[in-house]
């Protein structure tokens, strides 16, 4: 049952599914992290209140984070097809993903901002600081803890989603899990799967626990 | 002696709550006021709407000719000149002692990086933390960090220093050691503001002392006459509550 050309089959299986989470959390944070430090700034306790930009960024947020993934996915189907060219396979898969993550981020990275002490955004301003100053020299600096714990959840979550995409072709492990183990009836390879999941999702967790406790200064 | 610091007519209210009213205030080059009175009576709010860190519902406040204003384009360029420390610190957890000093001067005065190094070095060793320059925060003790975030408005080279209640947060013990490096900023003929409960302190480094209750100067005047001969029942009730008898 475990020949070669199943075990290569998996090994490819991980790779895609490591391209997926990774891709997309890469891609979901280069749109996630701007527009989490917008809805921070914008905030009506923020460092340029703004009721307008902060309503719209807001509203967009919700709306896709309130859509379930599955059906993000199959929403998202002609737009993913326009920008990749296809609609099945890892590339395609990390469309959704982003789609689905970058609000997730934003507020990840908005909660994170939040955390930092208003007493040390306060010095920066007495100082003369200006808001951009403030925001890449005090705010991300103070914040890089929670940030990370942030960026590793939503990894995490996103292993998860790339997993979810299997269902439609998406490729990856999950793809594997659906088509061997639900189509097929072989359990075995569907537990292999599984299992290699899990593994995965404790190296990212951990990985990020403790690049997290390396970068904290406040306490030790 | 000339005028740094101008108030004139300053009106705050939080809601319904007036906190400053109509507060008028002129403070010489070189001169320290010490402002007293109960909680909640408006003290560090006077203190925040002078470098611009809470709007202002009327007035004005001065720095040479300069507007302090929360809503100016600029406003950054002024604050600048005006120092401030906190009662909580506020020093950047995830910087070190020296990072925490040099980093306004080199990102905000854009001034050269080995020059506001050996500055800060200069300054540390003045409050005798030159040790402490490769810490974090965190190691620090209290009295420590309240030295650090003096130095670090220091290195600024404000021409006004305002310390708000600066050694509220310390141990009895620690108090001495930051209050001590104040009345040596006193006597080098800086110009400050303070917000303190320490009455001896205040006796001790003020030029003048302000008691303000209900966002309003109820009595000023020199440490001789404000401690010794004050005018007011308000300010004797006041100073009664800080002596003791048996």
């Amino acid at each position: 049952m475990f020949d070669s050309k199943v075990i290569g089959m998996i090994i490819e299986g991980i790779r895609d599914t490591l391209y997926m989470t990774l891709g997309s959390t890469l891609v979901g944070y280069l749109l996630g992290l701007p527009l989490g430090i917008l809805l921070y700034v914008t905030n009506s306790k923020g460092l340029k209140p703004n009721k307008i930009i902060y309503g719209i960024g807001d509203f967009i947020c919700n709306i896709i984070r309130s859509i379930p993934f599955l059906i993000l996915l199959i929403l998202l189907i002609p737009f993913t097809r326009l920008i990749v060219g296809k609609s099945y396979g890892s590339t395609a898969t990390i469309v959704p993903l982003v789609i689905c993550a970058a609000p997730y981020i934003a507020r990840v990275v908005e909660s994170s901002l939040n955390e930092v002490d208003a007493g040390v955004i306060e010095a920066a301003k007495a100082m003369g600081a200006s808001n951009l100053q403030i925001i890449f020299k005090v705010l991300l600096v103070e914040a890089k803890t929670s940030l990370f714990t942030g960026a590793t959840i939503t990894t995490g979550l996103l292993l998860g989603y790339s997993a979810m995409s299997g269902t439609v072709g998406g490729g990856g492990l999950g793809d594997i899990a659906v088509r061997y183990g639900y189509y097929r009836w072989q359990t075995d390879i569907m537990i292999v799967t599984v299992i290699l999941l899990i593994v995965i999702f404790q190296i990212i967790q951990n990985l990020g626990t403790f690049m997290a406790k390396k970068i904290d200064h406040r306490k030790k | 002696m000339e005028e740094i610091l101008k108030v004139n007519n300053l009106s705050k209210r939080f809601d319904e709550i007036v906190v400053l009213d109509n507060l008028s205030l002129s403070v010489k080059k070189g001169e320290v006021v010490v402002i007293v009175g109960p909680s909640g009576c408006g003290k560090s709010t006077f203190l925040r709407c002078l470098n611009g860190l809470e709007d202002i519902e009327e007035g004005e406040v001065l720095l040479g000719e300069e507007k302090v204003n929360p809503n100016k384009k600029n406003l950054s360029k002024t604050r600048e000149k005006i120092g401030m420390v906190f009662q909580s610190y506020d020093l950047f957890p995830h910087k070190t002692i020296l990072q925490n000093i040099t980093l306004a001067p080199i990102k905000v005065k854009k001034r050269n990086k080995a020059e506001v190094t050996e500055e800060a070095l200069k300054l540390l060793d003045r409050v005798g933390l030159l040790s402490k320059k490769d810490n974090y925060p965190r190691q620090l003790s209290g009295g420590q960090k309240q030295r650090v975030a003096i130095v670090r408005a220091l290195i600024m080279h404000p021409e006004v220093l305002l310390l708000d209640e600066i050694t509220a947060a310390l141990d009895p013990e620690m108090v001495r050691e930051v209050l001590d490096v104040v009345l040596s900023l006193a006597k080098e003929g800086r110009t400050m503001l303070i917000v303190t409960h320490e009455m001896a302190f205040a006796k001790a480094v003020a030029d003048r002392v302000i008691f303000l209750e209900n966002g309003k100067i109820v009595e000023e005047g020199s440490p001789a006459e404000f401690f010794d001969h004050p005018k007011t029942d308000r300010l004797k009730r006041f100073l009664e509550t800080f002596s003791y008898e048996k």
